[in-house]
């Protein structure tokens, strides 16, 4: 998965062109911790499909209210740069985001 | 064939884990089923205080780490998957998951509670936009901004103050004149001059457009209604939630003996209405749920289990 930061966010997610998901967590975040190994499994099966890229909020806390992510852990699906949708909290699971990508793929 | 395990454990919080760990010291071939992260609601604590032994500076992931390590040392198996459907009738206990189906001569019954949700109109529409549950996992979301917290009791109180340490001011709301919280909590609340209390009053609405931008608290005295709105230069402020849990026994409803909320009776000895069905922790009616009286219950349901199946199936 991409380690996104707020250096190179704009660029590899707001100006990517294609399907990008972002993974927003933190490190005090243990249901984000507990949800990444679902996130990186699907990161393998849709390999060329959809671009997964994680971000570490106590780093980039601006960004991920600019982005309205005020609660953890959230997963956006951006195409083209623009927010298709969202999964957070209980709906934050592998189905979840499963079917966000099904619905956008 | 899939394999017969001696105990099927089913939550990987405290309770599960202390069963887990007492299962599999007794040699007894034991699964801990776990859907989400082990610990359970101690995890997103960030001071556990009051676990006697506990470390200094003890956290609920700290505590739940060596618990974890505890119980893979003697020889319990954990997965991580979820419970969709128990058969609980017949000897061989029948516990059906997404992934799997698992059998076992004695169930423990460790699902515990999660947060109970306000119920309240924009409750779930700003739920991330805002509305939070896990003080540890926003908290830093609301650093300079304002946040209410919504409750009274023991969690209510130490995550506000937790929150003291992000947000500019914490307001708890709660729907009586008096804290529930320890006396101890209250102590250090009342002393704590970043936190304000509004009494009596419950949320009656959640506000705003794609983001919480303003809360309606009713007087329960008065019925007055008063809309409370963000700081115009903050544009939003934090709702954490802290009213209490809900216990996660849907799936086994019909099978063992609930009272009117769906907490588990059982006896002293953890023994459920169904035998071979065993509860422990926060699942269960008692009058104290906390990490130290979890795992009490786990390891009094193991031993009993133990002694069950001995009962049961070798003589």
């Amino acid at each position: 998965m991409l380690e996104l930061t707020k250096d190179n966010f704009q660029e590899e997610v707001l100006d990517s062109k294609g399907l990008v998901l972002v993974d927003y967590w933190s490190d005090g975040c243990e249901p984000c911790k507990a949800l990444m190994p679902d996130v990186e499994a699907l990161a393998s099966e849709y390999e060329g499909k959809v671009v997964f890229g994680k971000l570490n909020t106590m780093k980039a806390r601006r960004l991920a209210i600019s982005q309205r992510v005020l609660g953890l852990p959230t997963i956006i699906l951006y195409k083209d740069g623009e927010k298709v949708g969202e999964v957070t909290k209980d709906d934050a699971n592998k189905e979840g985001i499963k079917n966000l990508i099904e619905a956008h793929i | 064939m899939s394999k017969l395990y001696d105990v099927i454990i089913i939550g990987g919080g405290p309770a599960g884990l202390s069963a887990g760990l007492y299962s599999a010291r007794a040699r007894m071939s034991t699964l801990v089923i776990e859907k989400d992260r082990n610990g359970g609601q101690i995890v997103t604590t960030e001071e556990v205080a009051n676990y006697p032994g506990g470390i200094p500076e003890e956290t609920g992931p700290s505590l739940v780490a060596r618990m974890v390590e505890q119980v893979d040392e003697f020889g319990a198996e954990r997965i991580k998957d979820s419970v969709l459907e128990v058969d609980m009738t017949g000897d061989i206990k029948v516990v059906k998951c997404k992934n799997a189906t698992y059998e076992a001569k004695a169930v423990i019954i460790a699902s515990g509670a999660s947060p109970r949700k306000i119920g309240c109109p924009g409750e779930k529409e700003l739920t991330g936009k805002g509305v939070t549950y896990c003080a540890t996992c926003d908290g830093a979301f609301f650093t300079d901004l304002e946040v209410f917290a919504i409750g009274g009791g023991d969690t209510a109180v130490e995550e506000a103050m937790f929150l003291t340490k992000f947000a500019r001011k914490v307001t708890i709301v709660h729907r009586r004149d008096e804290l529930r919280a320890a006396k101890s909590i209250q102590e250090k609340a009342f002393k704590n001059d970043k936190i304000e209390f509004i009494w009596n009053s419950e949320v009656a609405e959640i506000k705003g457009d794609g983001i919480v931008e303003s809360i309606v608290l009713k007087n329960r005295e008065t019925g007055e209604m008063t809309e409370h709105f963000a700081h115009e230069d903050d544009g939003t402020f934090g709702i954490f939630v802290f009213v209490g849990y809900t216990p996660q026994t849907d799936i086994f409803k019909g099978q063992v003996d609930m009272d009117r909320t769906g907490y588990i009776h059982t006896d002293e000895l953890m023994k459920t209405s169904q035998e071979g069905i065993f509860a422990a922790g926060d699942v269960r009616v008692k009058t104290l749920r906390q990490v130290v009286t979890a795992v009490a219950d786990g390891a009094i349901a193991a031993v009993q289990a133990e002694k069950y199946i001995e009962d049961k199936f070798e003589h």
